[in-house]
């Protein structure tokens, strides 16, 4: 055997071998997929099972939900209602402080501020759910009592403004980079147009990340509709179609955990009720990221 | 002329004014976001810290608050982490690697990537119904330890490959090169040279994926983690309950002095999250230094 051959022997063996690693790295990339596909035929199976005894109309028009009932009503609505509700009071809470803050590190704050500031902003967002439940019940809830005096134990305000403490470091840190991707020269220019720093931030850099901004606000939404345990604790457990944050509410994430926490046997309707309501779920937060994910690559392509 | 110079002047101090004030808006925004920290951390401390003694950490669960503890809960969430990492660490890293040094851009890749961008968004309760429907009914694996493992590898795998990515972004395409010329194979390049010098960023990315799903609760919920677990678990098909379970349990119960167990299992569980932070940081400003490029 010729050397030209024996090496050409190796090299064919060795690329056998890099083959098979290479096939099991794209495994591991399938793998993401093949969760993808896990998540949506589960919910699609369910919820199927589902609409085959009560028809998706009368799931989408029912003003009641009450699966666990005698009498039972299977509109998603006042669960909806209940998301919004909560969601709504944590961008308000978000959005404001998130914004202001993202523009204070980026515009104003000295490199030794953003050394402290950034690493607690990382701790708050590290806070894991439950604890924040703890709060919005046990500590935020009495407070607001105190000034609200019609305000019940469970209600949509408190879990509300916590949520919004809670996605706050989200939407300061995706507005930071925003603002931080916004080019020098527009940054100069208004500068040298003898600009202060507040028409700066205002009038110049905020309109410039506009779309940069908006797509970490609808990831934020994303992120408080999904959430769960705060909700589940301290929101109570009523599904009303109400817009009033001082009573109690039931939201989509805390229904599908009430059913979990209580022994509803498999396969029934009210145990399909979870899927119907995690599809929804599984649908709504993936429409607003993905909103989010194509606005933000708009946004850097243009200034990038 | 002087009339001019008057306003020209009261517009600048108008000007000043406003600047200030708004400095002092954006200042406040940050101070009041760092300030509820604070009050939650010394609220949490004031009702939990004269609860944590020895007794606290090696009791069982019990209908007596006084006499409850977090021992099964504390070794529940150890265990069920280190499985986690074990399934969701090796499968990151692999999945990180094939997009950055192996995958050509085409569909497949970008099609994997933007679904790892999605999946870090979905819900985690979502991965508890995936858990519940797959791990423990399909594969009848039951309410175990195994169950909540793999549902939480299957939670945190898009944020280990995207923050392994990174890490392998930051190897400079320079070192790659040089060991290409060498007559290094692919894999051999990544083994020696890109892993070793990404790892550290890699571990950094990875404690704190890890210290995410320490915290945990809603899948595994879904799974139905049991709240009232009075014993250890003794092998990978055993009933299980964790840190944050127990916390919920507490946190739902009627009772004030129940409360007081959980703000004492909160501060418990807030220490072992800021020493993960803490390492994470460490690690990446240690690593940071050493390599400069």
């Amino acid at each position: 055997m010729s050397f030209v051959q024996q090496y050409a022997r190796r090299r064919a063996r060795v690329n056998w071998g890099e083959l098979a690693l290479q096939s099991f790295l794209a495994f591991c990339g399938l793998l993401s997929i093949c969760t993808t596909i896990g998540i949506v035929a589960v919910l699609l199976f369910e919820s199927l099972q589902f609409f085959r005894h009560i028809p998706v109309w009368q799931f989408l028009a029912d003003r009641e939900w009450s699966p666990l009932f005698l009498a039972k009503h299977f509109g998603i609505a006042p669960l909806v209602a209940g998301t919004l509700l909560t969601t709504a009071i944590a961008i308000i809470v978000a959005l404001p402080l998130g914004l202001l803050s993202a523009i204070f590190l980026s515009e104003y704050a000295t490199p030794r501020a953003r050394a402290v500031i950034k690493p607690v902003m990382e701790v708050l967002a590290g806070v894991p759910t439950v604890v924040y439940g703890y709060f919005a019940l046990l500590f935020v809830t009495p407070l607001l009592q105190k000034v609200i005096p019609g305000l019940q134990g469970f209600n949509a305000l408190s879990p509300g403004i916590v949520m919004g403490i809670m996605i706050l470091p989200l939407v300061a840190s995706l507005s930071e980079d925003a603002l931080f991707a916004v080019p020098r020269s527009l940054r100069e220019a208004a500068y040298a147009l003898g600009s202060s720093k507040f028409q700066v931030a205002l009038r110049v850099i905020v309109p410039a990340a506009f779309s940069g901004i908006t797509a970490s606000v609808i990831l934020a939404v994303s992120r408080a509709i999904g959430e769960t345990m705060i909700v589940a604790i301290a929101a109570g457990q009523q599904p009303v179609l109400t817009a009033n944050p001082l009573a109690p509410v039931e939201t989509m994430t805390a229904y599908i955990v009430q059913v979990s926490l209580g022994d509803t046997p498999y396969g029934t309707l009210e145990y399909q009720t979870i899927f119907v309501v995690g599809l929804s779920l599984f649908v709504l937060t993936f429409g607003l990221n993905l909103a989010s994910h194509r606005l933000k690559r708009k946004f850097y392509e243009r200034f990038v | 002329m002087s009339i001019c110079g008057t306003s020209l002047n009261r517009l600048i101090a108008r000007q000043h004014q406003r600047e200030r004030w708004f400095r002092a808006l954006a200042a406040s925004a940050v101070a009041l976001a760092l300030t509820v920290l604070v009050v939650f951390l010394v609220d949490v401390f004031a009702d939990g810290l004269p609860r944590l003694n020895w007794q606290f950490f090696t009791s069982f669960p019990s209908r007596k608050a006084e006499q409850a503890g977090i021992l099964s809960a504390l070794v529940g969430s150890v265990y069920l982490i280190i499985l986690t990492a074990v399934l969701a660490v090796p499968l990151g890293i692999g999945a990180a690697v094939y997009l950055e040094e192996y995958a050509r851009n085409n569909f497949f890749t970008r099609l994997i990537e933007l679904n790892i961008a999605n999946l870090a968004g979905v819900p985690s309760i979502i991965y508890g119904i995936l858990g519940l429907e797959l791990f423990v009914r399909f594969m009848q694996l039951e309410r175990s330890l195994i169950a909540g493992a793999l549902t939480l590898a299957l939670l945190i795998l898009p944020i280990v490959i995207l923050a392994s990515r990174e890490a392998l972004r930051a190897v400079p395409l320079s070192l790659r090169e040089a060991s290409f010329a060498l007559g290094a194979s692919r894999w051999q390049t990544v083994r020696y040279h890109v892993l070793p010098l990404a790892l550290p960023g890699m571990l950094t990315g990875i404690i704190l994926a890890l210290s995410r799903a320490i915290g945990e609760t809603a899948p595994l919920l879904m799974l139905g983690a049991l709240s009232y677990v009075a014993f250890l678990p003794t092998g990978l098909k055993s009933p299980f309950t964790t840190l944050p379970i127990q916390i919920f349990n507490w946190v739902s119960r009627p009772q004030a002095e129940f409360a007081v167990n959980a703000a004492a299992g909160i501060i418990v569980l807030m220490v072992i999250l800021l020493f993960l932070n803490a390492l994470a940081i460490w690690l990446r400003n240690k690593y940071q230094k050493r390599y400069q490029w």
